[in-house]
C-alpha cells in the first residue's frame, strides 16, 4: 500500500526464511540423485578456488546452503557461469564430486529452461 | 553432576540488590518520552516502601548518546562518569541507582575498564581533578532502577490494587516483557538472571499476576540501536527490527508490553503507528496496538496510581483496553489535562491504528 505520510525512511525487506514454508521438493529428488550434498560442510573451498566465482557470482558453498533452505530463485541462476573446470572437485575435503551436482542441480532445478516450449531445432 | 553445574553457572547470574541507600540518577531521553516513570519511581521507592534514594540536580546526561554514535570518546564518557561518582561520594552514598538502560551498561563497562586498566583509571581521576576539582569513590554496588523493582516485587504485590489479570475473564494478562539490550547482554553477570534468561522483568509480571510470554524474537533489539535512528535515511533499520519484533509476537496475542530501557518502550511504541501507516497493519484487538509501558508505569497502574498521573496520554497506542481489561477505574475527560487541570492538547487522529 502506498503511504499518505513520507517519513523519509520505509521497511526493509526480511531475510528470514521460514522453513516450514519451503519448498524442498527439488531438494530432496537432488539428494536422491547425489546423496554426497548432504556431506558438504559448508567449508567454501569449492568458493575460494573457483576461476568464475572470482569474476561472478558463483558460489557453491552459498548455492548448496540456500537450496537446502528451499530458495532456489537466485542461485540457481549463478550456475550458469560455471565453466565446469572441475577445480571444485580437487580441493573438496569431503570428495564430493562438485561438477556433476552442478550438472545435477541444473538439470532438475532449470528443467523448464532445458525443455523449451517452441523448440528451434538446434 | 549436570544439575550442580547448572545451579553453580546460575547463581553467578544472581545479583546483590542492596536494600537501601541509594544515590538515584534520572536518564536525560526518559523525562521527555514517559515524563512520570521516573518520578512514580521515586514516589513508590520512598513514599510506598519507605527507603532512601537521594538525587541531585547537579547531575548530568552519562554521555552515553553521544559515546555509542561516535560523537565523543571514551575517555570524555568517563570523566563525565567520574563526575557523577563524585557527586555520589560528596552526597555520602556507596549504592548508584541509575534510571536509563544506556547509562547503566556504560557504567558496567567504564567500571570493568578501570578494574582491567588502573592506568587509565588513575588518569580519569586526574583530568577530573584538573578540571573540576574532584574526587571519587567507586560505587560499592550499581543497580538499574528496574533491579530494585524487581527487588521489592512482592512487596508491591502486597500493596497492590489492581492485578495483571483480565477482571472480565479471570485469566493472567499476556505479558511481553523486552530487556534492554544493555541490561544484560554486555555484561551478563550484572544483570538478574543474565543475558540467556533475564529475569528481572519476568520476576515482576508473576509476581503480580501476569503471564510471561516466549515467543522466537524475544531477545531481538527493539530498534533503538543509536546509529540506526539518529540519521533519519537509517531508520528503515530501526521500524524493521522492530516490524520483525511485532511479526514475532503477534501470534501469541499479547496483552501488554513491558520494558526496561528508555529506547525500547519508545520505539515499540511510536513505531507501531509508523508501521500502520506503511503497511496498514495494526497488532493489537479490534485495531488498536500493543500497549507499551515502562516498568514503573506497570508499578503505579498496580498500585492504583491515576493513569493520566502516570502519564499514559503520552502514549502513540492507546493504553484505554489495558486499563478496561485490568479494571482500573480512569475518567476518559480527564485524559488531555496536564497539571491543575490544564489543557494540554489533543493529537490527530491517525488512519489506521484505533486510538480512544
Amino acid at each position: 500500500m502506498t503511504p499518505d505520510i513520507n517519513f523519509g525512511f520505509g521497511l526493509s525487506k526480511s531475510s528470514r526464511i521460514n522453513l516450514d514454508n519451503a519448498d524442498n521438493e527439488k531438494f530432496r529428488e537432488l539428494a536422491a540423485r547425489e546423496p554426497d550434498i548432504l556431506k558438504c560442510m559448508a567449508c567454501g573451498s569449492c568458493a575460494a578456488s573457483c576461476s568464475a566465482g572470482n569474476f561472478t557470482e558463483l558460489n557453491l558453498r552459498k548455492i548448496i546452503l540456500m537450496l537446502t533452505r528451499g530458495a532456489e530463485k537466485e542461485t540457481v541462476r549463478q550456475l550458469e557461469s560455471c565453466m565446469f573446470c572441475g577445480k571444485c572437485i580437487l580441493v573438496c575435503p569431503r570428495g564430493i564430486n562438485t561438477r556433476h551436482l552442478i550438472k545435477s542441480i541444473r538439470e532438475i532445478y532449470c528443467r523448464p529452461c532445458a525443455e523449451p516450449e517452441t523448440g528451434n531445432g538446434i | 553432576m549436570i544439575y550442580e553445574g547448572k545451579k553453580r553457572i546460575w547463581s553467578e547470574y544472581q545479583k546483590e540488590i542492596p536494600e537501601d541507600n541509594y544515590f538515584y540518577v534520572r536518564s536525560c531521553i526518559r523525562q521527555n518520552f514517559f515524563p512520570a516513570s521516573e518520578k512514580t519511581f521515586l514516589d513508590i521507592v520512598r513514599n510506598r516502601l519507605g527507603k532512601d534514594f537521594f538525587e541531585t540536580q547537579h547531575h548530568t546526561t552519562c554521555g552515553g548518546i553521544a559515546y555509542h554514535s561516535d560523537a565523543i570518546p571514551q575517555e570524555t564518557v568517563m570523566t563525565i562518569i567520574a563526575r557523577q561518582f563524585a557527586l555520589m561520594t560528596e552526597a555520602g552514598y556507596k549504592n548508584y541507582a541509575c534510571s536509563c538502560i544506556t547509562s547503566f551498561g556504560l557504567y558496567t563497562e567504564t567500571m570493568e575498564t578501570w578494574k582491567l586498566f588502573p592506568e587509565l583509571e588513575a588518569k580519569i581521576r586526574e583530568i577530573l581533578w584538573k578540571t573540576c576539582h574532584k574526587e571519587f569513590r567507586i560505587p560499592e554496588n550499581l543497580a538499574h532502577a528496574s533491579d530494585i523493582i524487581y527487588k521489592f516485587r512482592n512487596m508491591i504485590a502486597e500493596k497492590a490494587a489492581y492485578r495483571l489479570v483480565n477482571v472480565k475473564t479471570g485469566k493472567p494478562l499476556r505479558v511481553v516483557e523486552h530487556i534492554g539490550c544493555h541490561y544484560a547482554k554486555m555484561f551478563p553477570s550484572r544483570g538478574v538472571g543474565g543475558a540467556e534468561y533475564p529475569y528481572v522483568l519476568a520476576g515482576m509480571i508473576e509476581s503480580w499476576g501476569g503471564e510471561v510470554i516466549d515467543y522466537p524474537e524475544r531477545r531481538h533489539c527493539c530498534g533503538f540501536g543509536f546509529r540506526q535512528y539518529l540519521v533519519k535515511a537509517n531508520r528503515g533499520y530501526s521500524l524493521s527490527n522492530t516490524h520483525k519484533k511485532f511479526e514475532s509476537m503477534a501470534p501469541f496475542k499479547p496483552d501488554m508490553i513491558i520494558t526496561n530501557c528508555p529506547g525500547c518502550p519508545y520505539f515499540m511504541d511510536r513505531w507501531q503507528y509508523v508501521i500502520s501507516e506503511l503497511e496498514g497493519k495494526t497488532y493489537g484487538e479490534n485495531g488498536y496496538g500493543i500497549p507499551v509501558f515502562t516498568y514503573e508505569e506497570v508499578a503505579g497502574l498496580v498500585l492504583g496510581y491515576d493513569p493520566w498521573d502516570l502519564g499514559l496520554q503520552m502514549h502513540q497506542v492507546a493504553v484505554e483496553p489495558l486499563l478496561d481489561k485490568m479494571g482500573i477505574k480512569y475518567d476518559p475527560a480527564k485524559k488531555y489535562l496536564g497539571e491543575n487541570g490544564k489543557y494540554i492538547g489533543k493529537p490527530q487522529m491517525p488512519r489506521f491504528i484505533k486510538c480512544c
